[in-house]
């Protein structure tokens, strides 16, 4: 109980920090890999503490309070997660965030933006299949959904049982961290055909909540990625940082390779890799358990 | 100390220009001159815009284009007119299409001539502009605390 309340509260306050750190590592590297110099690894941090004294623009009143939805949600998730809940909780919650996040852009009349909405909700189409095979993939491993239990389930990590279930979560990935080629709703690029789709519409501390949100996200994220590799042995957690950290970097890769593709490409392509990786892995180990 | 200007996000507008001077802008955002390394990020969208970045002149199609825009903004925000057409209309100035420079249509904060603009000069008005914004944080702030 006492362990789950602290790393709550970690999560609370150190989440951001290492979401923020997290995107200012990226663009370096993105910069880099272009060979540019790039921006100071803190520069995020600059972008969010200039959103929140810009002036405030209200489009609606129903906008704002989705988009304190999305906030919430998306911490609510991080911290269920943290604190060791239920993993399929976690994940609903996930789901429901993102519908707040879909729900903000469609309350603005604006073309670009319930542009961005209609992609978004492709996106979750594509991935949410994969995102339950994992919740499915971690009870057939371990018997229990709960994180504490996975976690304290033994001496040999999920991974090495679900490779599969592995190689289409980090394909997911792509999708949730909002990388190229699947960042059809919103991106950071701004040589995109549609650029800022989702947040259009969104200005100055509005828009600072959501680049929030997706700090406390990511970090969620790449938490789901450690507890493939995590087992009860303690130094397992520096491994598991260690492969949150290689997988960011592939993310990054993939971004700065490939480039935007059309959403039935992304459909298509998520779903097969869905079947085969994360379907034939689950048919196996249920063959075998 | 974190302040405004740290993170300057331009929004890059062509009013009539000869695309001389956009090919410049751009030219500011690759490996040559980076602009990036300041936290410059090219917005595309007025919304989550500081600095608004025009090229060529101002006529009648386009005056209520860059009016629309300059609203859409929020405070504080810094216009650069670049290029010699944005300032005062060029070697276009006496078209009969032409009202004249940027700010004929909304106020121009920086001025940046040259045909075309080079980048040096570009980045020159970029930094002045951002030094600006700080100035209009701060004015924005004494007129909340009147």
């Amino acid at each position: 109980m006492k362990v789950s309340v602290i790393s709550v509260l970690l999560y609370l306050v150190l989440g951001p920090v290492a979401g923020g750190l997290l995107a200012g590592i990226d663009r370096k590297i993105t910069a880099r890999m272009q060979g540019r110099r790039g921006p100071s690894v803190l520069q995020p941090f600059y972008d969010l503490f200039k959103l929140f004294h810009k002036q405030v623009v209200v489009v609606n009143d129903v906008q704002d309070f989705l988009v304190w939805g999305f906030l919430v949600f998306i911490v609510f998730t991080g911290g269920l997660f943290f604190a060791g809940g239920d993993l399929l909780l976690v994940f609903f919650a996930l789901t429901l965030a993102g519908i707040f996040f879909v729900m903000s852009a469609c309350s603005a009349n604006s073309p670009y933006s319930s542009m961005g909405a209609q992609r978004e909700l492709m996106q979750m189409m594509a991935y949410e299949p994969m995102v339950l095979l994992v919740a499915i993939g971690f009870y057939d491993v371990t018997g229990s959904f709960s994180v504490s239990d996975i976690i304290h389930a033994g001496s040999v990590p999920a991974i090495a049982y679900m490779p599969g279930i592995f190689i289409g979560f980090l394909w997911i990935l792509v999708i949730k961290f909002r990388k190229s080629p699947f960042d059809l709703s919103t991106t950071h690029h701004a040589h995109q055909e549609m650029v800022k789709g989702l947040t259009t519409e969104l200005s100055g501390n509005i828009l600072a909540l959501v680049e929030l949100s997706h700090w406390y996200e990511n970090v969620f994220l790449l938490g789901v990625v450690g507890l493939f590799v995590v087992t009860n042995a303690w130094w397992s957690g520096i491994i598991a940082v260690a492969v949150c950290l290689l997988s960011y970097f592939s993310e990054i890769l993939t971004d700065n390779i490939f480039p935007r593709v059309k959403w039935d490409f992304m459909l298509k392509s998520t779903w097969t890799v869905t079947m085969v990786a994360g379907v034939v892995n689950l048919l196996i180990l249920t063959m075998i358990r | 100390m974190l302040k405004v200007s740290k993170s300057p996000w331009l929004l890059h507008y062509d009013g009539s220009s000869c695309n001389g001077c956009d090919i410049e802008v751009l030219a500011c955002l690759t490996p040559v001159y980076d602009v990036e390394r300041f936290g410059v990020i090219n917005t595309g969208n007025p919304k989550h815009a500081d600095i608004f970045l025009i090229t060529g002149g101002i006529n009648a199609q386009n005056a209520p284009v860059v009016k629309q825009i300059y609203a859409q903004m929020p405070n504080p925000k810094v216009v650069v007119a670049v290029g010699i057409c944005a300032c005062n209309g060029g070697i276009f100035k006496d078209c009969y299409n032409i009202d004249g420079g940027v700010d004929t249509a909304i106020p121009v904060d920086i001025y940046v001539p040259g045909c075309a603009a080079r980048p040096e000069a570009i980045i020159d008005g970029v930094v002045r502009a951002v030094a600006l914004l700080d100035e209009k944080r701060k004015n924005m702030r004494k007129e909340a605390a009147q």
